[in-house]
């Protein structure tokens, strides 16, 4: 009975996170940015600092009709914003916050397998979603999201393999385990390429080609509303709780700290992780869109290459050092 | 792994009986796969059925290799299908013209390959069961360690097909342009 209830209420923090940190970033997203391009960002909801916008968002969201178009393929078209959603919640189970069995949703063996094989199943929802629509942008905007899935998949699967290589582990918390400082420097470029790679297998700007507002109304969520298109958002902004958890984890150390690391390790990844959303929602400002030839020669003829010099030099040090 | 004598196929435990269930509706979805009309669904049901062997090896302790199955052929296989279903603008609905005249053919090929498959896998395994309450007998660590000391050839055999794969990829690939650029 003991295990059930522990199990349970794992499950139940794992979607509370789920739940909580995905509207912090939005909301965050909102000042940010308004800040960044000399504005003050929505003031009024809530009264503080309009802390409520994302809830009034929300609730706006679930009081819209929700449209199916008459040519679309109706089942294909309403099962897709859960594909696009679900792979995150199922993802957040295995980042661990801090150390000790107590702190990770699940302890998987393989962890960092199962998290980008689960990360890369995400998509397939963009994919249906495109199709379904019935819409030439849709498909466009589907068509993009394959492509660039199949382009920057590869780096960050490489650059994530260097990192399991150099802790000689490929659970997640026995990589944060062995984790030592002088990693940073040595796997820089595994990082960079990581975070990149993520950022486009996100869809985020500069990579957000598949959803080009200028270009293709919406990509392939163009037909979609109310609540349903909320969960397509909804999932963007898990992927950027996951990727920066992600990268916090493999490349910066997670719960290790200059101090505090017994009990306050959790601060630290939280810190980091908030530090990488910052980033992200800063190159959204700060970055033009790359066009679609040059997203994908940035994937194959700099991130891979790079990727495998990466993985080359986590050897060598790695035979050097035993 | 111990042998069949301790075990009997008549009372069944709640794993086997998992697998037998997960199995059943794996080969259901990859049927449809093969007799729906509608193109895009069927790439859809490959992924049931893809993720229900992938099921089917958590099931049977081996972790990596079912996280493997996800990632390579519903995150990559998958993708790269719908890719090219995407490029030829399948229609919703019914694709009057996806029937070929090969069917019989196709049909012959499979039921050999399927029996094939099942004769060796029933051949090499006959009744070994796998122990479910000691450690993991297919962890990443074990998977590893038998694939790189006993499997060596094999593995390195198979990534040089990979590899012939990839430059006669490459090679078709550059002789398209050169002939247009001639022209």
């Amino acid at each position: 009975m003991n295990d059930v209830l522990d199990v349970a209420l794992r499950l139940l923090v794992v979607f509370g996170v789920f739940m909580v940190l995905p509207l912090v970033i939005g909301q965050t997203e909102h000042k940010v940015m308004a800040h960044m391009q000399g504005r003050l960002g929505p003031m009024y909801a809530g009264g503080f600092h309009g802390w409520a916008q994302l809830v009034a968002d929300g609730v706006k969201f679930a009081q819209k009709e929700d449209v199916v178009p008459a040519n679309a393929d109706r089942r294909i078209f309403q099962l897709a914003p859960a594909v696009a959603l679900l792979p995150y919640l199922l993802v957040l189970v295995a980042i661990p916050i801090g150390p000790g069995e107590g702190a990770v949703g699940e302890v998987v063996d393989a962890g960092i397998f199962f998290v980008l094989a689960v990360m890369g199943v995400g998509v397939l929802g963009s994919l249906m979603a495109g199709w379904a629509s019935a819409n030439k942008f849709s498909l466009l905007g589907g068509l993009r999201t394959a492509a660039q899935l199949l382009a920057y998949e590869l780096p960050m699967l490489l650059a994530a393999a260097s990192v399991a290589m150099a802790a000689g582990t490929v659970s997640l918390p026995g990589i944060v385990d062995a984790f030592e400082w002088w990693w940073l420097p040595w796997q820089i470029v595994g990082a960079l390429v990581f975070f990149v790679a993520g950022l486009a297998e996100l869809q985020r700007p500069p990579f957000d080609m598949p959803v080009a507002d200028s270009e293709i109304i919406f990509g392939a969520y163009t037909e979609y509303t109310g609540l349903r298109f909320a969960l397509f958002l909804l999932a963007e902004y898990a992927g950027i709780v996951v990727l920066c958890g992600l990268t916090t984890v493999l490349f910066l150390g997670g719960w290790h700290g200059p101090f505090g690391a017994e009990g306050l390790g959790w601060v630290w990844t939280l810190l980091k992780t908030a530090v990488l959303a910052f980033i992200v929602i800063w190159l959204r400002v700060s970055y033009p869109r790359l066009r679609e030839d040059q997203l994908q020669k940035l994937a194959w003829t700099t991130l891979v290459p790079l990727a495998l010099a990466q993985i080359a030099l986590t050897g060598i040090v790695k035979v050097v050092i035993q | 792994m111990t042998l069949a004598a301790t075990h009997g196929f008549l009372s069944p435990t709640g794993v086997e009986i998992a697998f037998l269930l997960v199995g059943i509706v794996t080969l259901g979805a990859a049927v449809v796969t093969v007799t729906t009309r509608q193109l895009v669904h069927a790439a859809l049901w490959l992924v049931v059925a893809l993720g229900g062997l992938a099921v089917e090896y958590l099931l049977l302790t081996a972790e990596f290799i079912a996280w493997v199955q996800v990632l390579i052929y519903v995150g990559s296989v998958v993708v790269l299908l719908l890719f090219g279903l995407m490029l030829t603008k399948a229609p919703i609905g019914r694709s009057p013209d996806a029937d070929s005249g090969n069917r019989p053919a196709a049909l012959a090929v499979a039921v050999a390959a399927a029996a094939a498959l099942v004769w060796v896998v029933v051949d090499a395994f006959r009744a070994t069961w796998i122990d479910l309450d000691g450690p993991a007998q297919g962890s990443t660590k074990v998977s590893g360690s038998i694939l790189f000391r006993h499997w060596v050839l094999p593995f390195e055999a198979l990534s040089v097909l990979l590899l012939a794969a990839l430059v006669g990829a490459i090679v078709l690939s550059r002789k398209d342009r050169e002939r247009e650029d001639g022209n």
